[in-house]
Parts: structure tokens; sequence; C-alpha cells
């Protein structure tokens, strides 16, 4: 009952204004994919052509091989999870849980079975009758889960289901998302703009930018291996530093970002575009990967002066200052990374560790 | 009313509260309610000649309501004739407030709801310019609009629709079209209000979840703009059961309004008790009407005025 999903070289264009950006990629049924990316760089609009109430004004939507062009949204294998939920007020919840089945001619009595066996797998069980007002925030939730889910679709749209829900009912419900996705195997395709979210819930992640859709990949290859400047400095904290590729033999790269000897960092693996020797750019190194220079002369190492700590307890965030750049430190808290705050301190991070890439617009914090 | 006050002082301040309880006070009692209970008064009377009024023959009775009900004639005799006219109108007033209903609700709903609404709502505004004249010219256009000669049998007959003038006045079409016309707008803002504040995202869900747009309506945006339909309907029956322009320009010769009625009784016969108690009979009847409806339909008065 999982359908893949295709987009050709889908755009969407609102007069002049461009929302989709020739967006093309492929879903596999069962998957838990992710748009993330900041607001209104196209997210909504996207799922909106999946689902059916947008037609894409060039390019293809394909479910499962078809081509949905003319399909409508009531014909289509998807459900969709609005932004603000949409649980109808004056229905029941077993009534809002039924309306799929009510609009399909299904008898009250398989409704209201149908309808209980969802309550059960919300863990809402016997609540059927309450009204929506006397829910939590949480509990609406997973009472358009179970809505969407009354007809076993083949494709579960989530347009930040989660964003009304305080932190911690958020973090919550990301696992309990995450584990109806596993009991039912749909394929989810999930909407946010919160990256820890996408990250710890999806199985592939499209970074999203102005309409473009800038990276596709697991959470591992989005973090670690960035492929533009602006997945590099959206997705995670990043420090940036601009510089000019020096050599580039193909494994490795020579970096001069004005911080004193040139840094050697990795050729970019997968996906990224070649930098050659005299190039201009974009050096990020994460805080996490900066460390207290434990010898004399290691590798990529430079000397910065202490500017500020904000304490976190198991974590210490500081930031040094590097030739007037300020540079952003994440250390665990282990009792070894004692900073003299009144001398010039040396820092330096491994060459896997530094990615360099063609300079492009920076994610603005 | 004390809590009411008090909430009133709490947010307006003394001398605010204190106009606008004085303002509304007068306003009901002055213009409703000691009018209505005059001609509640004037309802249980004889009709007796200025001299005798005051004397011992002014007496209360149920005479002016027994004779809607029995006529003139034997004490046995069933006043066919006025009560006949009573439904007859309150029937037409059913029929043009829904048929209103039918018209305004796509409307409102394209205004309230689609894309293309933002830019008609300006339009709401020009359907607003005719009711700047008066009822009567209205009227009186829409009988010269009805006429044999009007725009609408030259058209006709222009298309060879059909080749004598076809007497729309003493067919009633003309009535019931300017009826319909007249209260339109007090069917189209209230459902306009309703329609509008209901979230756009329950129109997709709905759609999402495989409701055809007759689904849609019926089960999603009907049920919601409920009070604003039991409202419009309300006031377009009420307003249209108690016209008098319209019947008195646009009716057939042989079709009485039971508004002409109360009137003739009022002004030609005479008879102002026998009116207002004529008067009393139709607010009664329609009242019973419009709560029979909202009863069976469930909506509460509480519902309505929101
Ligand atoms: N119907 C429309 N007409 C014109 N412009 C639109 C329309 N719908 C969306 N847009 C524009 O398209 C862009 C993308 O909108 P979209 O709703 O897809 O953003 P998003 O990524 O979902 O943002 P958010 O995270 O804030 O929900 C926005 O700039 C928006 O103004
Ligand atoms: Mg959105």
């Amino acid at each position: 009952m999982t359908k893949e999903i295709s987009l050709e070289h889908v755009w969407v264009e609102f007069g002049e204004f461009t929302a989709v950006h020739k967006a093309n990629l492929n879903i596999a049924g069962g998957e838990f994919f992710s748009f993330l990316g900041p607001s209104g760089c196209g997210k909504t609009t996207l799922l909106r052509c999946i689902s059916g109430f947008q037609e894409p004004t060039r390019g293809k939507v394909k479910i499962g091989g078809e081509d949905m062009r003319g399909v409508g949204p009531n014909k289509r294998p998807t459900a969709l999870i609005f932004q603000n939920l949409a649980l109808f007020p004056l229905r029941s919840i077993a009534d809002n849980i039924a309306f799929p089945l009510e609009v399909r001619g299904v008898d009250k009595k398989t409704r209201r079975k149908r309808a209980d066996e969802l309550l059960e797998l919300i863990a809402l069980p016997g609540q059927g009758d309450k009204k929506v007002s006397e829910l939590s925030g949480g509990q609406k939730q997973r009472v358009a889960i179970a809505r969407a889910l009354a007809v076993e679709p083949d494709i579960l749209l989530l347009d930040e289901p989660l964003s009304a829900l305080d932190l911690k009912l958020r973090q919550h419900m990301r696992t309990e998302l995450r584990a109806i996705q596993k009991q039912v195997g749909l394929t989810f395709i999930y909407i946010t703009h919160d990256q820890g979210e996408a990250l710890t819930m999806s199985d592939r992640i499209a970074v999203m930018n102005k309409g473009k859709i800038e990276q596709i990949g697991d959470g591992k290859a989005i973090y670690d291996h960035p492929t533009t400047s602006f997945v590099a400095s959206f997705v995670g904290e990043n420090n940036v530093l601009e510089g000019t590729v020096l050599s580039n033999d193909g494994q490795k790269m020579q970096i001069d970002a004005g911080l004193g000897t040139p840094f050697t960092v990795e050729s970019h693996p997968a996906g990224g575009p070649a930098l050659a020797p005299g190039d201009d750019c974009h050096l990020f190194v994460r805080p996490e990967a900066l460390r207290i220079s434990k010898d004399e002369s290691s590798i990529n190492q430079f000397e910065s002066n202490f500017v500020t700590e904000e304490f976190e307890g198991n974590m210490r965030h500081i930031v040094m200052n590097a030739n007037g750049k300020d540079l952003k430190l994440s250390l665990i808290n282990d009792g070894t990374n004692a900073i003299d705050a009144n001398a010039p301190v040396k820092l330096d991070f491994a060459p896997e560790m530094g990615i360099a890439l063609k300079p492009g617009e920076l994610a603005s914090a | 009313m004390r809590d009411l006050f008090y909430d009133l002082v709490r947010r307006n301040g003394m001398a605010v509260s204190i106009y606008l309880m004085l303002a509304v006070s007068i306003w009901v009692f002055l213009l409703i309610i000691l009018p209505q209970l005059t001609m509640l008064d004037y309802s249980f009377r004889f009709n007796l000649p200025p001299a005798k009024i005051g004397g011992p023959e002014d007496v209360y009775t149920l005479e002016q309501y027994r004779y809607f009900f029995q006529g003139s004639g034997a004490s046995d005799g069933i006043n066919t004739l006025d009560i006949g006219i009573l439904f007859k109108t309150l029937f037409a007033a059913v029929f043009v407030t829904v048929f209103d209903l039918i018209i305004c609700y796509p409307v409102a709903f394209v205004l309230a709801k689609s894309s293309a609404g933002a830019k008609a709502r300006l339009l709401v505004l020009a359907l607003i310019v005719p009711y700047w004249i008066n009822e009567i010219l209205r009227a009186f256009a829409f009988r010269i609009l009805f006429g044999a000669t009007g725009v609408i049998n030259e058209t006709g007959m222009g298309l060879g629709l059909w080749d004598t003038p076809i007497d729309f006045i003493r067919e009633d079409v003309a009535l019931y079209a300017g009826l319909a016309y007249a209260y339109i707008l007090l069917m189209i803002f209230p459902l306009y209000n309703a329609i509008e504040s209901l979230d756009r995202n329950q129109i997709e869900a709905a759609r999402d979840m495989g409701a055809n747009w007759w689904q849609v309506h019926a089960k999603v945006v009907i049920p919601y703009a409920k009070p604003g339909i039991a409202s419009g309907m309300t006031m377009v029956f009420m307003l249209t059961s108690g016209a008098l322009a319209a019947p008195q320009i646009l009716g057939g010769p042989s079709n009485l309004w039971f508004t002409q009625l109360v009137y003739q009784w009022f002004n030609s016969g005479g008879n102002w008790p026998r009116g207002s108690a004529y008067a009393m009979v139709l607010l009664i009847v329609c009242i019973a009407l419009v709560l029979l409806v909202m009863r069976l339909f469930k909506v509460s008065i509480g519902e309505i005025k929101q």
C-alpha cells in the first residue's frame, strides 16, 4: 500500500513570483521524507502540489507512476495534515476521524468501529464522544493523524504539524509520529523549518531555499557533507570563513583563510562543485569540530583570543576571536578544556571536518 | 442587568455607560415596546366612535380576533378569505426566503472563500448602491420592467420566446421578483459573515479526505454557517411577510397580501382595533413559525446574534 512519488521539473509560479523552482526528486514508498527550509521557501506550496490543491505551472507530479495532472485532491491517495490541523469543531472526535469514511458512504456502525480502532492506535481509547475543544494540543494532533489514516491513504503529508506545540510535547510527538509511521508503514512527507525535527525523524531530507531544492540526502549527509553554503549554514551551527583555494589535488585542498598558515581540508566528496586554485570559497567548520590544540604544532592550527562563554551544563559554548573574526566553539564540559581568557589560545580542526564550498548565499541567523 | 451595567462601567467609564443604558432603554421602550403595547391594547377593544372612548362601552373584548377567525357571518362560520390570505402570504414569504437563500448562498460563498472573491468584494459595494433608491421607486421600476411593454417582454418577444406579452403582474412573477430583490442584501450579509469566518483549511481538509463539492457544503460549510443562514432567513422572512410597498405596487389585482388587509382596516376601513388585531395575528404567527423552524434545525437564538 505504499507508493513512490516523483516530482519531475516542477515549477510553481504565482504571476511573476516563482514559489517552486524546478523541483526534481523521487520519494520511495514507505520512506519518511522531510522538506526543511526557512519560512516562505515554498514548502507548503510543494506539498499542495502533491496533495492536489495546487497544479504546477510546469512539470509533473507522479504518484505510483501515475501522472496526477487533473486529478483533484479528493481523488488522490494522499492525506494531508494541515499546519493548523483543521479539525471540524462542530463534530465529535469520532465523527472527525470517521469523516473520510462518511463521505465515501460507509455505514454508521462500520464508521464507529473504525473510529474506535484508530482511537486505540493513537492512545485515546473511548474518547470518541468528546468535543474537539475538550482535547489538549497533543491530543488534537493525534486525532488529526487518526483522521488522516482513516481510509488508509498511501501517503501522509504533514505540514509542520508540531509547530503549535510546546517543546516537551513536540519532542514526545516526534517519537510518537515516527512510531506510528513504522507501525502503519506509510510514506510520510513531512514539512518543517525545525532542523532538529527533520534530522531526528527523517530517512531523507530535502533542504529548500527560495523555491529551490538545495540538497537531498539523509540527515548525516546533510549535516556532515553539505553541498551548498546555504545548507551548511542553515542546518546546525556553523562557522564560516572566507578564503581562497591555493591548490586542489582531488584528495586534499589548501585554503588560505587569512588565519596564518593555510588550512588543509579534504576535497569535497559526493556532489559538491569542484574548486580550482584561485577560486574564492567559503570554509565551514562546525563549533564542535573546533578544538583547543593539545600540542604545539598540529595541522590547521591558528591563534585566537577568548571573547565570551555561555555555560549550558554539559556543554560550554565559547566565542573566540581569530584575526577579527568571531568563531563559535562547543566543548564538552569534561574538565579538560581550560581556556586562559587573557592569553592567545591555539585552536585547530581535523582536515575532514572542514568543508570548503563555492561561496553562496548564507542562511540568515 | 446589574452585572451588565457594572461591566459597561468598567470598560467604558461612568458617563458613557449611563448614556448607553439610557439611549438603549429609550430606544427599546419608546420605539419598540410602547407602540406594540398600544397596538396590543387596541386589538382587544371595540371600534368605537371617539365620543364613546373611555365610556361604559369601552371594555376589553376578543371580538376583533373572533372576526379574523370567523368573519362577520354566523358564529360557527370560518373566515376563509382572510385566513386564506394569511396562509398565502406566509407561503409566499417562505418561498421568497428560500429563493433568496438559494441565490445568495453561492454568491456569499464565492465572495467569502474563492480567490476571485477578493476582487469581487468591491462589487458588494455596488450591490448596496441601488438601495439608496427609495423602496417605492424600486418597486415601480420593477413594474415597468415587467410591464406589457417592459424590457423583459420586449426581449422575450424579440428573441421569439413568446409572441404575446406575458402579464407578469397578474401572474405574480413581478411580485415575487420584487420581494426577492427587496431584502436580498439582508440574506447576503449574514451568510457572507458566517462563511467568511470559516477556516479555509476546513474546506480543503474535507476535500482532501475525499469529499466532493456537494459534501463539502453539506457537511462542513452549511453546518458552520447555520447561524448566519438562520439569521438571514429570519430577517428576510419577517420583512417579506410584513412588506407593504411591493405587494401594493407589484401585486396582481386579485392577490392581496396580508399586510394590505391590515392597511385597509387601518385606513379605508377606519377600524384601528381590527387592524391592530390583524397585525398582531401576523406578528405572532410569523414569530411562531420562525421559532418552530429554528427548533427543527436546532439553532438557538443565542447563536444567531453572533
Ligand atoms: N496563492 C498564492 N499566491 C501568491 N503567492 C503565494 C501563494 N501561495 C504562496 N505564495 C508565496 O509563495 C511563497 C512560498 O509559500 P509557502 O507557503 O510555500 O512557504 P512555506 O515554505 O510553507 O513557509 P512557512 O514555513 O512560513 O509555512 C511565499 O513567498 C508566499 O508568499
Ligand atoms: Mg507552510
